[in-house]
């Protein structure tokens, strides 16, 4: 039988869990009924005109292929950011975890990208890579011969905003791998050893799933990361460009909604990456609940 | 199966202090070795170089004399109970059994017979498709010694494996493991810090203080003969009396004033300790003990006392033999029960 702490007090609890739940009404429902509200408003050009249209701004947006482009884009840009992201920082955890001396040092030099503000990492990227004056497009083109340019070439450009949101999110990414190995005792990686595994052998069979609950996580909250929160970055370096070659669902949002003056449209976007967010947590909470416990 | 020798064995942890300070034994064929000692005294370290989990600063362990300081650990064919199990928890007792077996390359007809085998003997052959967190931690340790007898290697390594289990499953799984390893006749080295372990499951022990091995022999051996003041007052328990004194000018010892005068060839003037297990003093004789306290065990009575110097003295008596709080009780010595240290160098110099 589990035991709880209970309380007589009726209206103390609610009291208690009020400014949580007033937060979450004027920050989060209040903003998301408007949205959806929104999205179903259609406007005249000239903002004079507002009817009420049901679906469709979404069925407009079901025909319109620049849409599946930049959903496609997306599912590259956010794909990419999560498996480079992961991979990344769990290689680079695997070695702090190794390193014994100075490592309160290491640590917190891989942690510092994290504290750099998402639109800062654009313009520093940027600055690097800048055709005309970055020192890595620079260094690329006459140490390698490799012609560089962003501002030109759509696939770079991907590149580029890819291994930028990587960057900043790598360190939290880290953290999280760096604990989760850290709590894998070191008795079960000397059994593995002494059961005759190799280096190789004891990550794949013993620490790689031992870390899968910590990796699953951190899937779906570098895929959400991704979706939402490297808006900053493509703002500060590309813009979306050239030729919407970076223009994820997010600033698509953005462009149509506040460049475009097409705040139906852009509602219906955000309703639907809402819906996928929504998705993506469910899924994570099912997931964890069932699988935490090896 | 297989001999292991140590020779001079060192270790080190950047220079400092030495954890081990040349260890040298050889173990038999087949035999159970003990070693144990009071905690941070270097058996782990000793038995972790033997596995090969650590580096060996000095000298050299040689299995079936072939010496393995540069061997892998998967390369030096033994096996290992850890004190925390350390089974694989995202695997079920099958795959933890078997995991050495697979990486191994042995054929799944002869890893299943083995596996089955070895959960026979162990009685663990229900549980074989549970995880280890749905086992009891009596369960786990078979699970543990499972893992260890499959592999059939040439020598088992024990680092305090009955450590975490309650009172009475460390007594049966003692008596477990010492038939089991009777039984397949493989070479085993034992850590613990429980002197009645090592008392009865060792065919020899090594009694280790402060990375010193201060005495290697059969359990009779030690605790008849304890070579040092240390392993004396470690074996036996309750541990053995020690009275200090000096050898009188007619070459004896003097012990509570002079109720008891062992006669002995020492140097007139050399300071002595004198040993004397409880067990070995019963009523009746020289010695005048003011009782304090009396420790009623119901096989025994333990009386903790003084003599008439202030040296405090525990005497243990049959358990129908109760003294009182207070009580003046005489006390005498069975005939060469008195061990012999010499106080500096904590040396043994002999019964009286
Ligand atoms: N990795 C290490 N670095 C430095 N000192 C260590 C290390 N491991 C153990 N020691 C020291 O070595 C000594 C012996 O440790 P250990 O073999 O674990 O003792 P025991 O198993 O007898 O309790 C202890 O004093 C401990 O502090
Ligand atoms: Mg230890």
């Amino acid at each position: 039988m589990e035991k709880r702490v209970t309380f007589d007090e009726k209206t103390l609890p609610y009291l208690l869990v009020l400014p949580q739940i007033v937060i979450t009404l004027v920050f989060f429902f209040w903003p998301s009924a408007q949205m959806i509200w929104q999205s179903m408003l259609l406007e005249d050009a000239f903002g004079g005109n507002t009817r009420f249209v049901w679906f469709e701004n979404f069925a407009h947006l079901f025909q319109d292929p620049a849409y599946y482009r930049s959903a496609a884009i997306t599912a590259v840009f956010s794909g990419a950011v999560a498996v480079l992201g992961l991979a990344l920082s769990l290689l680079l955890a695997v070695m702090a975890d190794r390193v014994i001396k100075g490592a309160t040092a290491y640590k917190a030099f891989l942690v510092w990208p994290y504290a750099v503000a998402p639109a800062v990492v654009g313009v520093l990227w940027g600055f690097l890579f800048n055709p005309s004056v970055g020192i890595v497009a620079w260094a690329l083109r006459n140490l390698f011969g490799y012609e560089f340019n962003y501002v030109l070439n759509g696939g770079q450009a991907l590149v580029l905003v890819v291994f930028a949101a990587v960057w900043s999110q790598i360190s939290y990414n880290f953290l999280f791998f760096l604990a989760g190995l850290q709590s894998i005792p070191r008795s079960l990686i000397e059994a593995a050893a002494i059961d005759g595994a190799g280096p190789g052998r004891r990550f794949w069979t013993i620490i790689f799933p031992l870390l899968s609950p910590t990796g699953f996580f951190l899937l779906v909250v570098n895929v959400i990361y991704a979706f939402f929160g490297t808006f900053g970055v493509v703002d500060a370096l590309t813009k979306g460009g050239p030729a919407k070659a970076t223009e994820i669902l997010v600033f698509k949002v953005y462009n149509d909604g506040f460049r475009g003056q097409d705040l139906g449209g852009s509602a219906a976007q955000s309703a639907i990456l809402m819906a996928i967010v929504i998705l993506l947590t469910v899924v994570q909470f099912r997931f964890i609940e069932r699988k935490v416990h090896y | 199966m297989a001999t292991v020798s140590m020779r001079g064995v060192r270790k080190s942890y950047g220079g400092a202090l030495e954890v081990i300070q040349g260890i040298d034994m050889e173990i038999a064929d087949g035999e159970f070795i003990v070693i144990v000692g009071p905690s941070g005294c270097g058996k782990s370290t000793l038995l972790r170089m033997v596995a090969g989990l650590e580096k060996i600063t000095g000298g050299e362990i040689a299995i079936d004399s072939r010496v393995v300081n540069n061997l892998e650990p998967k390369d030096r064919d033994i096996a290992m109970v850890f004190q925390n199990y350390a089974l694989y928890p995202h695997m079920s007792v099958y795959e933890n059994m078997s995991y050495g077996l697979r990486i191994r390359g042995m054929s799944k007809t002869e890893i299943d017979e083995r596996v089955k085998r070895a959960a026979g003997i162990l009685e663990i052959g229900q549980y074989l498709d549970r995880k280890p967190r749905q086992l009891s931690g009596g369960q786990r340790q078979r699970v543990a010694m499972g893992r260890a007898i499959v592999r059939e290697p040439k020598a088992f390594l024990f680092d305090e494996p009955l450590s975490n289990l309650d009172a009475k499953l460390r007594v049966q799984m003692r008596v477990e493991i010492k038939k089991l390893q009777r039984q397949l006749g493989v070479t085993s080295i034992y850590v613990t810090h429980d002197q009645v372990e090592a008392m009865t499951m060792a065919d020899r022990l090594i009694v280790m203080n402060k990375g010193v091995a201060e005495q290697i022999g059969t359990p009779i051996e030690v605790y008849a003969a304890p070579s040092t003041l240390f392993v004396a007052g470690f074996i036996g328990s309750p541990a053995m009396n020690f009275l200090e004194t000096r050898v009188s000018s007619d070459g004896r010892l003097a012990i509570d004033g002079a109720a008891l005068s062992p006669k002995t060839g020492l140097d007139p003037g050399r300071a002595v300790t004198v040993g004397i297990r409880p067990e070995h003093l019963a009523t009746g004789g020289g010695l005048d003990v003011q009782v304090e306290l009396v420790e009623l065990l119901g096989a025994d009575t333990l009386v903790h006392g003084r003599l008439s110097d202030g040296k405090s003295l525990v005497v243990r008596l049959p358990g129908n033999q109760v003294p009182t709080a207070g009580d003046r009780l005489p006390v005498q010595a069975y005939d060469g029960a008195w061990h012999l240290f010499d106080t500096e160098t904590g040396k043994r110099l002999g019964t009286a």
